[in-house]
């Protein structure tokens, strides 16, 4: 039986709504043991987000939180009561990694921040996941998903030029950012583990935005270099570029600069090539011979279906994908057959079909998903087990409200 | 100096446009010593460059998506304008540069030596590609038994679609994301290309080398990592698709819309209007979580009539008369300041932000304060702040160190120095095309 990456590795996580959890759920997935704390009654507030199942608000039924959470172990705390501050600092204590996401000033405030619990543990990798980082003078000011992607991201690029600049979807910046503090994570870790000494990492998910590999560090580095800012690029400009209408929907091909011929070739007007109009890649980029190759190209798009013009695309070497629902892409037989979809079984949804594996590992590989654990499913577990409460004790917590 | 995390780590990067590089980027930039192998009879597709002289007038007339490659420093392509591009020099630093064609048997050796003497080899080409190549992890690993090699191809090393060529923006189209961030009154056609799986794999790729450094460490085994862009884009969207399996919902274009928040929108401020304002116009963007939150809003408005009908009286109502709402909203923002506004309106406890474009970032006084521009002087390029690091470590302070490699940078220090090439050796790779810092002048 192989082992998982991260098998052995403990992790503190005091994380909600999407980014900590997504931080540690990709440790999670790849073998770290996690102790999500959440407070007692409600949990974490993404159990209060949609979308549930059956459309019916349950904290056990949010979707966004069953997905973010598979693999953990869950236990409720009252971080306000010294009881409930004392179990974390026990907990830290026996941690490599600890994850949180409050406020910048509230871990302190609770006298949990990284300066009190590294003395009782110096190896402690203590991950901070904030919307504008530990400092500066909009540290404690508000953000939110849309709003970090106007003010760091490439929002001002992505849209119609004649329309409103558009987010990206769902919840892709905070993922983003979760995904930002796992490399980072793994970089203390691999170092504490080589010198015995921990530290704290400041993940700002507005700095995550605006080194964002998505266009933004492009225009940024362009200004840089030309003093000019971005547009929003004009989509129906573009020869045998960008997204197109075919007979069933909509295709995303390249062929500019690329593979023009290919691209003649396949939609049977191979004497494009030579037409003065399009033969070199600077004439191809303007506007007008991309009105004009229209002429030849939407009736090929019209005539074939999604998968089929794509299909032939990739047959003809073009970089092409279709414009995909959901409900495509889970039907699609591709990602099936390599059995990227998981089932995970629930008590309160039953058996369902989650987004599996972002990675294949040959030698440590990840196992299949446990479900998101229950509120306060292993309280009792992890307080009798790690840290040796008896049943009396876990009793009197209880009755305290500090579980 | 504190020593970085990823000091003594070599990689190999053939990596090509943004989701591979980018991956190395970020090795790189903790301690990494990662060496760019790149062919100099092949332009790598959007990597260094689309053309390699391009002419003049196309530079200076290039707009939209087409200036991340034209936007030279000074919009002058240079002598060698492969060095001088924003697409490939927003990755490019602290990474080294040499040059081969690893199809050809000379190159093929010097790559196998290359490979011998370092510890983990990263690629993000089509499948086949590799195949052709003879660089499979099965053909590397008797060179080096230890070694980590991560494939990124965009869907996988099996399956129907194992050789389908992509850019992050036709994978995302794939996996559901274009569809979904579209507007809802315009059909997909009306929307450029975006690039987040890209940036996803990118950074899920140097956690997965994270994790197999760290098991080799332990137990000196290496392994291969496969990560396909979309398997690994897909779980970003993941709630989407859990209300596809919970419910059988088939979600469709969202635009600036939010399941529960209204207002969540962006709202014109003053400035130029878009059409004329070509990048110049200026937004806000707010995000109204809850009805305290409304509550404030409305008092900073002036608690207007229109906002005390009963449609807009719960967020679900505002959610159903959105643009009639949103109409409302932009009457009162259109005439302000959006820095002002949004000190407003932070000041009220309201969650907003302007819609920051580069010039704003470039002065911001979050991002100054912290550092994050940085900059870098390259001999091709002069000097420049770019975007820096994307997080920090309070034990390991770090910098950017070395400017955006140029192509075939370091051929001396990794042939002779590294691979133990000899004077004579490298002079016939020089003449056999291998090495250099040129594309030959007829390539396109």
């Amino acid at each position: 039986m192989s082992m998982t990456a991260l098998a052995g590795v403990r992790v503190l996580d005091l994380t909600h709504y999407i980014a900590g959890p997504h931080c540690t759920k990709l440790l999670a997935d790849y073998g770290a043991g996690v102790i999500k704390v959440e407070r007692p009654g409600t949990g974490d507030p993404a159990r209060s987000l949609g979308p549930f199942y059956q459309d019916t608000p349950h904290l056990e039924g949010s979707g966004l939180f069953l997905h973010l959470n598979t693999n953990k172990r869950g236990i409720t705390l009252n971080l306000k009561s010294a009881e409930g501050k004392d179990i974390v600092r026990r907990l830290a204590q026996k941690s490599d990694i600890l994850v949180e996401n409050f406020s910048p000033g509230v871990m302190e405030g609770l006298g949990l921040d990284y300066q009190s619990l590294a003395p009782a543990n110096p190896r402690l990798v203590y991950v901070s996941i904030s919307n504008f980082g530990q400092t500066g003078p909009y540290r404690d000011l508000r953000a939110s998903e849309i709003v970090s992607f106007a003010m760091g991201g490439p929002m001002n690029v992505t849209g119609h030029p004649e329309r409103e600049p558009l987010k990206l979807g769902g919840n892709v910046v905070a993922y983003h950012a979760g995904a930002v503090a796992a490399y980072a994570t793994m970089l203390a870790l691999y170092t504490a583990e080589d010198t015995g000494e921990g530290q704290q990492i400041d993940v700002s998910v507005y700095e995550t935005q605006t080194g964002f590999r998505d266009r933004r560090v492009v225009y940024l580095t362009a200004y840089a270099y030309t003093g000019e800012i971005g547009e929003r690029p004009n989509p129906e400009v573009r020869l045998g570029a960008g997204t197109r209408p075919c007979a069933d929907g909509y295709v995303n091909i390249t062929a500019m600069g690329y593979r023009f011929s290919e691209l003649c070739q396949m939609i049977g007007h191979p004497e494009l090539v030579k037409d003065q109009r399009f033969s070199t890649v600077a004439a191809r980029m303007q506007p007008e011979a991309g009105e004009a190759f229209d002429e030849y190209y939407l009736p090929w798009l019209m005539s074939h279906s999604m998968r089929d013009a794509v299909a032939e695309s990739q047959a003809h070497h073009l970089l092409a994908g279709p414009i995909n629902s959901v409900k495509d892409i889970m039907e699609d037989p591709h990602f099936q057959g390599r059995g990227f979809w998981e089932t995970v079984d629930h008590p309160y949804t039953g058996p369902l079909l989650y987004p599996g594996r972002p990675f294949l590992m040959g030698e440590t590989p990840r196992l299949p998903a446990q479900r998101a654990p229950l509120l306060g499913e292993h309280t009792v577990q992890v307080l009798r087990e790690e840290l040796g409460y008896t049943q009396e004790e876990v009793l009197l917590l209880r009755q305290q409200g500090v579980i | 100096m504190v020593k970085l995390p990823l000091e003594g780590v070599r990689v190999v990067d053939i990596t090509g446009v943004w989701a591979g590089p980018h991956c190395t980027q970020m090795l790189a930039e903790w301690g990494a010593e990662v060496i760019r192998v790149e062919p100099r009879n092949v332009l790598q597709p959007a990597t260094r460059a689309v053309l390699t002289r391009p002419p003049l007038e196309q530079v200076r007339a290039s707009s939209g998506a087409a200036s991340m490659f034209y936007r030279f420093p000074n919009r002058d392509p240079g002598q060698r304008a492969w060095n001088r591009s924003p697409s490939f020099n927003s990755h490019a630093r602290n990474k080294l540069g040499m040059t081969m064609d690893i199809m050809q048997p000379e190159g093929h050796e010097a790559f196998l030596r290359l490979i011998a003497v370092s510890d983990v080899f990263i690629e993000n080409n089509v499948p086949e590609t590799l195949e052709r190549a003879h660089l499979t992890y099965e053909e590397l690993r008797p060179k080096n038994p230890q070694l980590i090699m991560l494939r990124m191809p965009g869907y996988g090393l099996s399956g129907p679609y194992k050789n389908y060529r992509t850019f992050g923006s036709h994978m995302e189209g794939m996996a559901g994301h274009h569809l979904l961030r579209s507007y809802p009154d315009l059909d997909p056609s009306m929307l450029g290309d975006a690039y987040t799986g890209d940036a996803a794999a990118g950074l899920a790729g140097a956690f997965a080398v994270m994790l197999a450094l760290r098991h080799r460490r332990r137990t000196g085994v290496g392994q291969q990592i496969e990560l396909a862009l979309a398997e690994n884009f897909v779980p970003y969207l993941g709630e989407v698709f859990m209300d596809y399996t919970m419910n059988g919902r088939v979600a469709g274009p969202q635009g600036n819309s939010h399941p529960t928040h209204a207002p969540h929108n962006v709202y014109p401020c003053k400035g130029p209007a878009p059409a004329e304002g070509n990048g110049h116009d200026r937004w806000i963007a707010m995000d109204i979580a809850t009805q305290e939150e409304w509550e404030r809003l409305c008092a900073l408005m002036g608690e207007p009539a229109w906002a005390k009908e009963p449609h807009f009286a719960d967020p679900l109502s505002r959610g159903k008369h959105r643009e009639e709402m949103d109409r409302h909203i932009a009457q009162w923002t259109r005439d302000k300041d959006d820095y002002e506004l949004f000190h407003t309106l932070q000041a009220a406890g309201i969650t907003a932000g302007p819609v920051q474009n580069e010039a704003d970032a470039y002065r911001c006084p979050q991002l100054e304060a912290r550092g994050f521009f940085e900059e870098l002087t390259g001999p091709e390029t002069g000097a420049h702040a770019y975007p820096g690091l994307i997080f920090k470590m309070s034990a390991t302070p770090n910098r950017l160190r070395r400017y955006p490699v140029r192509l075939g940078e370091d051929n001396e220090y990794a042939y002779k120095e590294l691979l133990g090439y000899s004077d004579a050796e490298y002079r016939r790779l020089e003449e056999l095309g291998h090495i250099g810092m040129d594309y030959p002048p007829d390539m396109p």
